[in-house]
Formats: structure tokens, C-alpha cells, sequence
């Protein structure tokens, strides 16, 4: 996918806060992940430069950590806990439902750019198993039957 | 004020207790990450406004207190009265008024929000007296859920710091260690191993530079102890840590907290500040001249970081790719420096072992595993959370006397611990004391205390394939036996969950695992067929009956099972009906209502919602048998 052209001011004031030197690297790109919602590649270019890191580096520690995403990612991330309490309690289903309901499913981004679809591994909720996370908020106890709501309430987190 | 001696630190800590004498009335609300979901935030604001709208905290001092995770999580949002004692389960906001008059002005209970016990019905009305609560011992979480980890005086008042002082007051570096070798404590992140025991050949091994770690990467699917630790008692992990930096002789030390943990950052961060104001982290702790800092590092997201050598690679901005171990980290670790890296709840323990001494500690638990242990139990149990107990507790007691028994009061089938290191322990071996050595004889493994409790509803195969996939996806790649060995596992166990097993499966599978076990570099490839060999040592015939028979005895693996609506027990409630997500189901209101096979999808949400119990499931092969 060809990616949208992005502001690398953003890049400057993040690696202006790091020492410049390998160690800085994770806590740089979860920084730029965060800025722009992915690692655009002008940016990971950009760092890798500044760090004096190889831009192969850069690249592969940036698809090692699931923390990273190299495409633009929908405005709410929709996150599925598949720990084994939520597996067990049917974690599956609400995949599945948020496939019918969004038409994508896990690491997909629907085409208006409004939810990204991800399963985690565990979010460490497991007594309210199974668990959904819309932007910021958790819904525990989740059931199919309830997923149309979570998505329609979205990710404001007003508890 | 900043701590500058031993004085100072008697004065903070009576100013704090003298602080939270004068509140009278006290309202704790608890804040973790399960009770937030549940709307804890609302509940507490609530007090606040109803509280100040009567004028109480001016006239009675009554005071409302966010704490971190009481570990009752499924019965949030939680709220103690004290002195009172009394526990209010599933508060809302609506109800706030009402306790506010009834319970806190007039001293009377509610008796419909008090918890009730589901093994006998009863209500409960002190926070003490609920079984979950009853039968713990906590020392690593000890002051979780009674203050509020984002105030370091409540930590003060209810000892925190207490070790450390004795520490750097009373001993010398030497002496601590031996402190905790008495102790006897083992590492609680998964592998066991003696903490003084570590912490001697960090100090004996040559660097100019040491570091002190604290593995907050709590990975393990099902466990999150670690989670409400750093949340609800941030402090406990600092003094763990300022203490062993200084048995170890370390001045910079960096906590790894999971990047799924975003309240745990938050709160560890605040404790940082307010530790280094108060003159117990920094520069030139409590006036003792001895100096040790403390930063925070986000994970990236990757299971294999809660290895020591991969969670160092991360740390130094690399791809977290474990190494060969005849080099110990305590040698060579971070940067190449002799290095301690210890989980949180292992930190979080030390404190409380300096406070009251080693003995203390070392008269718990069973012969070769000392001291109490932090679990999450979890799954289809009745009251799920988190529990520390002494070791050697048997799984029964837990399962049964502190969990109240299976949900639903179905059959009792397996727990697993461990994790994905772990394995399934079956109903034959409730009465097995948990500890290291017992766990790990029963084929599983302590791990980092996940406890997942496991009914009839639940397939052996579908759940060692579950950790397959995981263990799959979160392989670093680094060695071929444990990439490989998992790929190929898994295409295995897909077959076998997809009735395309052949004979002779089994026994692949077990090659497969004796080759991994022995091959793979780290911990995770050599123990990733714990799972799979736990299962097949207690459920072979669960195995078999997917090889011979095509047909999955619980019902689960979707390819192998049909479902069907039995007549005489079908009441037509029609909420079967309503559950299916392909309309499958046809039926009206107080009619018998029917599934249609060719567009069941065997997902199971009709059966899990059914409140007759009408829905049974049979091997899908029985309709291709009457087709034919």
C-alpha cells in the first residue's frame, strides 16, 4: 500500500528525547508508533539514520514486537483477548462476530480507516474473561450478541 | 520531606500513620484494571461528591480511597468500608447515596450488595470472612487493596520501606544476602531459582557496572499477579529492588512492564517520583550514602522477552532473541554486565522478608519451596482472581474451598498451570500440594501462577493445540527445533481438531517433543511440549477418540461436532434462536425449535446460552452415517 506522505517534525521531537545510540531504539518507535498510529517508513528512515542504526535493524526490530504496525492503522484498534481464560470462555466467537460485524478480521484495518481489528494475548483481565478492548475501554464478560454495542459506543473510555 | 536518616524515616512514617488515623471513616474503592472496566472510577467519584455534599469528611473524617486490584476482579467494582469491615460487591453509582446513608451514617448493612457465597447461598458481610479472602496469606501482595499505590505516606504508614531501612541501617550487603538465603525464597517468575543464590554470583562476578532488573513482562496467558502488584503496590517492587541492588552492590536497575499494562506504567511512575522526593531511591538513599536509580522500559509485545537473555537483548534496543546459557546473565547480562534479573512478585516479597526476617519467611510453605505464592485462578471456577497462599496448598483447597468449585457445578476436568510452559493437571491429583517440585513432577510447572480451571466443556486437544498456536506465533525463530518442531506440531494438532488425524500421530507427536526439549536454545522451545505431553499423559483417550473415531468427546473442536435440540426438554424460550449468528435455528415462541445441520456453523452459542439444558452435542460423523 502506498503510504500517505507524513510530517517528520513529529520524528525530530521524539528522537530529540532519547540519547542517540542503539538502547534508544524500542522506546523511539513506540514513541513514533504512537505519534502516527503506525511506523510510517520515512520515519523508520529517519531514525535509523539518527540512532546510526542500519535500517535493516531498524526494520527487523520493528516486525519482531507486535507493539509496531508498518501500515496506517484504523482510529480505533478493536482488541480481542485470546488468553486461555478467554479462549476457554469463547474468545473465538467474538473474533468471528467482529468479523461479520466489520467485514475484517484480525490484523485488518476496515476500509474506512475507523477500526483495526487485533487479537492479544492476554490483557491480564482474566477474572472478567472473556474481554474485549475498544480503544481504551475493556468490556469484560463479553458476549456476540453484545459486540454491535461495543463498536457503537467506541473507544471513549468514560468509566 | 526528604529522609535523610533513620529519625527521619521513624518521623515520616508516624506523620503518615497519624495522618490516616485522623480519617475516621474510610471508603476504598478499588482502581485496578478489572474494576476500572466495571465503572470503579464512577463509584468513587460518587463517594467523593456524596461524601463532601453531607459534609462528612469535615465533621466524621470520613475519606474516600482508590486502592489498586483486591483480585476479586469478576465481582467489581469492589468497595470496603472500614473500620467497619464491611465488603460491597458490584457497587454502581446509583447505589452510592444509599450506602452513604444507611451504612456509613447509620452503621446498618445492605444486605442485598453484600457478596454471596455461591456455595451455600449465604451473604457476607465482612470483607475478612469471604472464603476468596479468608483463607489467603499474603506477603507479596500484603498491602495491595488496603492503600492507595499512587500515595507513597499510605505505603509509609502500613510499613513499606521498613525492610530497606533495616537493611541499609542495620546490615551490611553481606548480611542481606544471607537474610534471604534463610529465607529460602525461589524466584517467582517461573523457573524457580534460589534469589540468594542469584544475587551471590552477580556479586562475586567482575564489572564495574551492575544491574538490577525486575521482569514485569508477565506473559503467561491467564496470569496477571505481576499486573496487580506494580498497579496496587508499586512501592513493594522499589524496595525489593533498592534492597538487592544493595546486597549486590548495583547503582542503576530498570523495571520491563508488559506494553498490554498501561495502568502498571502509570502507577510505577508516579511511585518513582514520590520514592525519589522522599529520599529512598537516587541519590544518596535515606542519608546512607548509597546511591541506586530506577527507570521504566515498555515492552514491545513479545511473549519471549520474559526470558532473562531475550528481555536483556530488548533492553538494549535489539530484537529480543534469547542466547545459549553457559554464559549466566548474572556473569554477562545487561550490556554485558553481571546482572540480577528477579520477577516482581519475587521483589515484591524481599521487603517484607529484610522487615521480619528471613525465618519468618522460610516457616511457610513446604520443605524446598518456602514462603507463599501469588496465583491467578481463573477460568470456569466460581470466584475467580487472585490468591496467595503458602505452598504446598493442595489444588483442591483452592479450587474448591477459595474458588467455590467449578461454574455451573459442571464436572470437574483439569486445571492448568504454567502457561504455555505448563501443563493440565487432572481431577486423579487434586490433592497434590502445590510446589515447585510437585508441579513440575505432575508434568506441569509452577510458571508465573496461572491457574486455569477447566470443565467436561473443554477439549484436551483444542487446548494443548491452543498453546501450539500461541507458542507458534510468539517462537522467535532463532533455533530450528523449537521454530520448526511448533510448526509442525501444529499442523498436526490442526489435522487432529479438523478430523484428519492418522494413526500413528501420536507417536509423532511425542518424537516431535523429545527432539524440541532436547534441541531448543531457551526455555520456551525446551519446554513448549509441556502442554501437549501433560495432556496426552492424562487424556490419551480424548487423543484417540479424535484419531479412531473422528469425534470430539466435549464438544468443542468445531469439524468434529453437530449440534442438536433435544424435544421432550426444549421449552421454546426462543433465546437459542436469538443467539445464532447464522440462522441456523428456526423455531417460534413455546415451540419446539430446530437446527438445520447444513447451516450450523457448531460454534456452540446456542448451547451456551440454552436455559434448559436442551442442547446436546454428537460427533458430526453420525449425520454423514445417516446420509449414507
Amino acid at each position: 500500500m502506498a503510504q500517505p506522505c507524513v510530517d517528520l517534525a513529529l520524528t525530530d521531537e521524539i528522537l530529540e528525547r532519547y540519547p542517540r545510540a542503539e538502547p534508544s531504539l524500542i522506546q523511539v518507535l513506540q514513541d513514533v508508533q504512537r505519534a502516527y498510529n503506525y511506523l510510517p517508513c520515512d520515519a523508520l528512515v529517519k531514525v535509523a539514520e539518527t540512532l546510526e542504526v542500519p535500517l535493516a535493524k531498524v526494520f527487523s526490530v520493528s516486525t519482531f514486537y507486535k507493539a509496531f504496525a508498518l501500515d496506517p492503522q484504523g482510529e480505533t484498534i478493536v482488541k480481542v483477548c485470546t488468553g486461555t481464560a478467554c479462549h476457554i470462555r469463547g474468545a473465538d466467537m467474538l473474533v468471528e462476530e467482529l468479523e461479520r460485524q466489520l467485514g475484517v478480521g484480525p490484523d485488518q484495518t476496515t476500509e474506512d480507516f475507523k477500526f483495526t481489528v487485533k487479537t492479544v494475548n492476554c490483557v491480564g483481565a482474566c477474572a472478567m474473561a472473556p474481554v474485549v478492548i475498544v480503544g481504551e475501554k475493556y468490556w469484560g464478560s463479553a458476549k456476540p450478541s453484545r459486540v454491535e454495542k461495543y463498536l457503537a459506543e467506541g473507544g471513549r473510555d468514560e468509566n | 520531606m526528604r529522609i535523610e536518616s533513620r529519625a527521619d524515616f521513624a518521623a515520616a512514617q508516624t506523620a503518615a500513620r497519624e495522618r490516616n488515623a485522623a480519617r475516621r471513616q474510610q471508603v476504598l474503592v478499588c482502581c485496578g484494571t478489572g474494576c476500572l472496566a466495571s465503572g470503579s472510577k464512577k463509584v468513587a467519584e460518587a463517594f467523593s461528591a456524596e461524601i463532601a455534599a453531607r459534609g462528612l469528611d469535615a465533621e466524621v473524617g470520613t475519606f474516600v480511597k482508590t486502592t489498586g486490584c483486591h483480585g476479586f476482579c469478576e465481582r467489581g467494582p469492589l468497595v470496603v468500608l472500614q473500620p467497619l469491615g464491611i465488603l460491597y460487591t458490584r457497587v454502581k453509582p446509583g447505589q452510592v447515596p444509599r450506602i452513604v446513608e444507611e451504612t456509613l451514617i447509620g452503621g446498618e448493612v445492605v444486605p442485598h450488595m453484600l457478596y454471596k457465597n455461591p456455595v451455600n447461598g449465604e451473604r457476607v458481610e465482612q470483607y475478612g470472612d469471604v472464603p476468596f479472602y479468608a483463607h489467603q496469606v499474603r506477603v507479596a501482595m500484603r498491602n495491595i487493596g488496603r492503600i492507595d499505590p499512587t500515595d507513597i505516606s499510605d505505603a509509609l504508614a502500613e510499613g513499606a520501606y521498613e525492610g530497606l531501612a533495616r537493611a541499609l541501617f542495620d546490615l551490611t550487603p553481606e548480611q542481606v544476602l544471607e537474610e534471604v538465603a534463610v529465607s529460602g525464597q525461589r524466584g517467582r517468575g517461573g523457573a524457580g531459582f534460589n534469589t540468594a543464590r542469584k544475587w551471590r554470583s552477580c556479586r562475586d562476578a567482575e564489572g564495574e557496572r551492575r544491574f538490577v532488573l525486575c521482569n514485569g513482562d508477565e506473559g503467561d496467558p491467564g496470569a496477571f499477579k505481576d499486573r496487580s502488584i506494580m498497579e496496587g503496590d508499586p512501592h513493594s517492587v522499589l524496595e525489593g529492588m533498592v534492597i538487592g541492588a544493595y546486597a549486590v552492590g548495583a547503582h542503576e536497575g530498570t523495571i520491563y512492564v508488559r506494553d498490554e499494562y498501561p495502568l502498571a506504567v502509570v502507577n510505577l511512575s508516579i511511585a518513582i517520583d514520590q520514592a525519589r522526593q522522599h529520599g529512598l531511591l537516587g541519590v544518596n538513599i535515606m542519608g546512607t550514602g548509597f546511591d541506586f536509580d530506577v527507570s521504566i522500559s515498555r515492552g514491545g509485545g513479545a511473549f519471549v522477552c520474559g526470558e532473562s537473555s531475550a528481555l536483556m537483548r530488548s533492553l538494549e534496543g535489539k530484537t529480543g532473541e534469547p542466547r545459549a546459557k553457559y554464559v549466566h546473565s548474572t556473569a554477562k547480562g545487561l550490556f554485558d554486565a553481571p546482572t540480577v534479573l528477579n520477577n516482581v512478585e519475587t521483589w515484591a516479597g524481599i521487603g517484607a522478608i529484610l522487615a521480619h526476617g528471613g525465618a519468618w519467611f522460610a516457616a511457610m510453605g513446604t520443605d524446598r519451596s518456602k514462603g507463599t505464592k501469588a496465583f491467578s485462578l481463573v477460568g470456569k471456577v466460581k470466584n475467580t482472581g487472585l490468591v496467595e497462599l503458602p505452598m504446598g496448598t493442595t489444588l483442591r483447597h483452592i479450587i474448591y474451598d477459595i474458588g467455590g468449585g467449578v461454574a455451573g457445578d459442571r464436572p470437574f476436568k483439569a486445571v492448568q498451570t504454567g502457561g504455555p510452559s505448563g501443563g493440565c493437571i487432572p481431577e486423579q491429583l487434586l490433592d497434590l500440594p502445590v510446589d515447585f517440585e510437585k508441579l513440575t513432577e505432575a508434568g506441569s510447572m509452577m510458571g508465573s501462577g496461572g491457574m486455569i480451571v477447566m470443565d467436561d466443556r473443554t477439549c484436551m486437544v483444542d487446548v494443548a493445540r491452543y498453546f501450539l498456536a500461541f507458542l507458534t506465533e510468539e517462537s522467535c525463530g532463532k533455533c530450528v527445533p523449537c521454530r520448526e518442531g511448533l510448526t509442525q506440531m501444529l499442523q498436526i494438532f490442526d489435522d487432529l481438531c479438523q478430523g484428519r488425524g492418522r494413526p500413528g500421530d501420536l507417536e509423532r507427536i511425542e518424537r516431535l517433543a523429545r527432539a524440541m526439549q532436547l534441541g531448543s536454545l531457551c526455555e520456551l522451545g525446551k519446554s513448549a511440549p509441556n502442554p501437549v505431553l501433560s495432556t496426552l499423559r492424562y487424556f490419551r483417550s480424548e487423543y484417540e477418540a479424535h484419531i479412531n473415531d473422528r469425534a470430539c468427546p466435549a464438544g468443542i473442536c468445531r469439524e468434529l461436532t453437530a449440534y442438536e435440540i433435544s424435544p421432550d426438554v426444549c421449552d421454546g424460550c426462543h433465546v437459542c434462536f436469538t443467539s445464532c449468528p447464522v440462522d441456523a435455528i428456526t423455531g417460534t415462541v413455546k415451540e419446539l425449535h430446530t437446527i438445520h445441520h447444513d447451516a450450523c456453523i457448531s460454534c456452540g452459542a446456542c448451547f451456551d446460552v440454552c436455559p434448559t439444558g436442551a442442547i446436546r452435542t454428537f460427533p458430526k460423523v453420525e449425520l454423514e452415517k445417516e446420509a449414507v
